[in-house]
C-alpha cells in the first residue's frame, strides 16, 4: 500500500517546532531552556508553548492572567505576538526549502509541502533526506523542524506527527522505512484526532462508531466513510491507504491562519495584473474568515518567479503589514494587501505565484478597541455591507461583487506590551552583539 | 508610519534595496526592445545593473542577519561601536573566523581561536582578555561575520 514505485508522488511535511517561540529563541538566547509562550495580542491567551511551557501543563488558548501562580513559580515568560518578525523566519525557513526543490507548497506560516519523488537519488535515503533539510534549516536560520515523509499529504502530516511525538526518530520519519506490520502497530496507538481534517467533533463521532485510532480508521472502506460521514472523509481515508487525493484546499486550515493564493495559468509581469489576482485571493481569504466568525490582526502577503525555470531571473518576496484594528473587512485587507504588494513588487520578472495569508486569527466582537476604532456606526455599517457582499457572491458566484481598491492610507500598529523587536527588518531593533 | 524600513537590506521581508543613487530603489533595467520569448537578446550580457551592496555582502539572503555592535573589544580590526555587522549562518565557523556566539545569554562577538586543542574566543584590543571555552563546554555560534557597515554621516539617514 505504501510501496514507492518511481513516478508516485512522494510528500514531505516541513514543520518548524514551537515556531513563534524559537523565532523568540533565536534573538535571545535567554529564552533557551526557559518557558516560553507567545500570547495573541487582543486576548492575551497563549497562541505558541516552548516545550518547557508544555511540561508545566499549559495549554493552547489559555488566558495569561490564569497563569499567574505558574508565572510566579516557574518564571514563565510571556511575550506579545510579533507577526513581522515570524513573518521574516518564515519567508527565511520557506527559501531554504526552495533550495531543496522548487515545489514547495506553503501549507501555513510554520508548515510547507514538499514533492520530494524527484530527489530520490540524491540521498541513500529519504530519511538521510529529511534529516539534511532540518540540519540546513536549523544551521540557516535557527529554526528547529520537524520532517514527515508518506505517499500522501495525509499520511505525510501524520508521519511528521510521529517524529514530533518520538524522540527516537530524531526529527524525522519516513512511513515507508517501517514494515507494513510495524506501521499497523504504530498507527494502531495513535488517536484518530489526530488525522490531518479529523477536527475534534468527527474525531468524537468516528469513537462513537468504534473507530478509536488512526489503524482503525485506515481499515475502513472509503464507501462506508462517505456514507456515514462525509465525502472529505472518504478522501482522508483512501489518503490514508496511500491513494493521494486531497489538495489542500480541501481541508480546512489550522484555525491561526487563512491562505490563500494559486499559480498562474501564464506567467504574470504587471503590478495591475498581480494587484487584481491578489485582491480576489484576499476577497476569498476574508469570506472564509468570516465565515468562522473571525477577525485577522495582520496579513502576510508573497509573490513568486517560477523556480522551476532556470532561463529566467528568480525572485521571492513576502511581507507582513499589520492592521491597525484588527479587521474582516474585505475593504480593510484588500488595501492592506495591495500595500504590501507594492512595497515587494519588482519590475523586470515574470511571476507564477502571489497570495495571501492572515494572521493574528481572533474571534470577531472580542477585540478591543483602540484609539483609533473606527466609529461604531461606520463598524455596523460595513458589517452590513460585508453580508450583503457575501450573500451576492454565494448567490451569484464567487467574484459577483468586488473590491476595486487601491491606494493607502495611514495606519497604525496595534499596541503590545511584551513585544519584542523586529530584529530582523527594522534598523533601529537590530540585535545587539557584544564586544566587550 | 509602517512596520518595515525602507533600505532593509538584510531582511527577507524587504526586498534588497540598497541603492547606489540615493533615494530611488535599484530596479532591473527592463528591454524596450520586443523580443521573441525564450531568446533572450545576446545584449542582456552587457547591461549594467548598478551596484547593490547585498550582492556584495550577502550571500544567501535566508541565512543572513545583522547586529549592532557594542562595545570596542574588536577595534583592532576595524569594528567600533555601532557598527552593523553582517553575519551569516550558512558558513561553518572555523578558526580565525569572527563569529558571533552566545555567551551568558548574550550575543557575543569575537575571533574564533580553534587550534591545538584550544577554544577560545579572542578580542582584538589589548584591553579583553580571551575567554577560553573548556573542554566540557560547548560553544554555541550564531553565525561568522561577513561584513561591516557603519554610515560616515548617520545623521543623514
Amino acid at each position: 500500500m505504501l510501496s514507492l514505485e518511481q513516478g508516485k508522488p512522494l510528500f514531505a511535511l516541513v514543520d518548524c517546532n514551537n515556531f513563534y517561540c524559537s523565532c523568540e529563541r533565536v534573538f535571545n538566547p535567554k529564552l533557551e531552556n526557559r518557558p516560553v509562550v507567545v500570547l495573541s495580542n487582543n486576548d492575551g491567551c497563549a497562541i505558541a508553548r516552548s516545550n518547557e511551557a508544555k511540561a508545566l501543563g499549559i495549554r493552547m488558548g489559555e488566558p495569561w492572567f490564569k497563569l499567574r501562580d505558574l508565572v510566579k513559580h516557574h518564571g514563565i515568560v510571556g511575550l506579545s505576538s510579533n507577526y513581522t518578525l515570524y513573518g521574516d523566519m518564515s519567508q527565511r525557513v520557506m527559501q531554504v526549502l526552495r533550495g531543496f526543490t522548487p515545489d514547495v507548497e506553503v501549507y501555513s506560516i510554520d508548515e510547507s509541502f514538499l514533492r520530494i519523488e524527484r530527489m530520490r537519488r540524491l540521498w541513500p535515503s529519504y530519511t538521510d533526506m529529511g534529516q539534511a533539510i532540518r540540519a540546513r534549516v536549523r544551521q540557516w536560520t535557527g529554526i528547529p523542524v520537524c520532517v514527515g515523509i508518506g505517499p500522501t499529504k495525509t499520511l505525510a502530516k501524520l508521519a511528521n506527527h510521529i517524529a514530533k511525538k518520538n524522540p527516537q526518530f530524531d526529527g524525522v520519519f519516513d512511513l515507508a522505512s517501517y514494515r507494513p506490520a510495524q506501521l499497523d502497530a504504530l498507527l494502531a496507538k495513535i488517536d484518530v484526532g489526530e488525522v490531518w481534517g479529523v477536527g475534534r467533533r468527527i474525531a468524537e463521532r468516528l469513537k462513537h462508531a468504534g473507530i478509536h485510532t488512526v489503524q482503525d480508521l485506515r481499515l475502513m472502506s472509503p464507501k462506508v466513510v462517505r456514507a456515514h460521514f462525509s465525502v472529505v472523509m472518504e478522501r482522508t481515508v483512501s489518503e490514508l491507504q496511500g491513494v493521494p487525493c486531497l489538495e489542500l484546499e480541501d481541508i480546512a486550515p489550522p484555525k491561526k491562519q487563512i491562505v490563500s493564493s494559486k499559480s498562474f495559468g501564464e506567467m504574470v509581469a504587471s503590478l495591475e495584473e498581480l494587484s487584481e489576482a491578489l485582491s480576489s485571493y484576499v476577497t476569498r481569504a476574508a469570506e472564509k474568515l468570516r465565515e468562522q466568525g473571525s477577525v485577522c490582526g495582520a496579513l502576510q502577503v508573497f509573490v513568486m518567479t517560477n523556480q522551476f525555470r532556470t532561463d529566467g531571473a528568480q525572485y521571492s518576496n513576502g511581507i507582513v503589514i499589520p492592521l491597525p484594528n484588527p479587521s474582516n473587512n474585505t475593504l480593510d485587507l484588500v488595501q492592506a494587501a495591495l500595500f504590501g504588494l507594492k512595497a515587494i513588487y519588482r519590475r523586470g520578472y515574470l511571476y507564477k505565484k502571489t497570495g495571501v495569508m492572515l494572521l493574528d486569527l481572533a474571534p470577531a466582537g472580542q477585540t478591543q478597541a483602540s484609539l483609533f476604532d473606527p466609529l461604531e456606526e461606520q463598524a455596523k455599517h460595513s458589517d452590513a455591507l460585508m453580508s450583503v457582499l457575501d450573500g451576492l457572491n454565494r448567490k451569484f458566484g464567487r467574484d459577483t461583487l468586488c473590491v476595486a481598491a487601491s491606494g493607502t492610507t495611514r495606519r497604525w500598529v496595534a499596541k503590545a506590551e511584551n513585544k519584542t523587536p523586529c530584529y530582523t527588518t527594522r534598523w533601529g531593533e537590530l540585535p545587539k552583539a557584544f564586544a566587550r | 508610519m509602517s512596520s518595515f524600513v525602507d533600505l532593509n537590506g538584510l531582511s527577507t521581508l524587504v526586498p534588497i534595496v540598497w541603492p547606489a543613487n540615493p533615494g530611488k530603489p535599484k530596479e532591473t533595467p527592463l528591454f524596450l526592445v520586443k523580443c521573441p520569448a525564450g531568446f533572450p537578446s545576446p545584449a542582456a550580457d552587457y547591461v549594467e545593473s548598478g551596484l547593490d551592496l547585498n550582492d556584495y555582502l550577502v550571500k544567501h539572503r535566508a541565512s543572513t542577519f545583522m547586529f549592532d555592535v557594542c562595545g570596542d573589544s574588536m577595534r583592532n580590526v576595524g569594528i567600533f561601536d555601532g557598527d552593523k555587522i553582517v553575519v551569516d549562518r550558512s558558513v561553518e565557523a572555523r578558526h580565525g573566523d569572527i563569529i558571533v556566539a552566545v555567551l551568558n545569554g548574550e550575543h557575543t562577538v569575537k575571533r574564533l581561536y580553534a587550534a591545538e586543542g584550544i577554544v577560545e574566543l579572542r578580542a582584538e584590543n589589548p584591553l579583553y582578555r580571551p575567554i577560553r571555552i573548556k573542554e566540557a563546554e560547548e560553544l554555541h555560534v550564531f553565525g561568522v561575520v561577513v561584513g561591516v557597515v557603519r554610515n560616515m554621516r548617520p545623521c543623514s539617514r
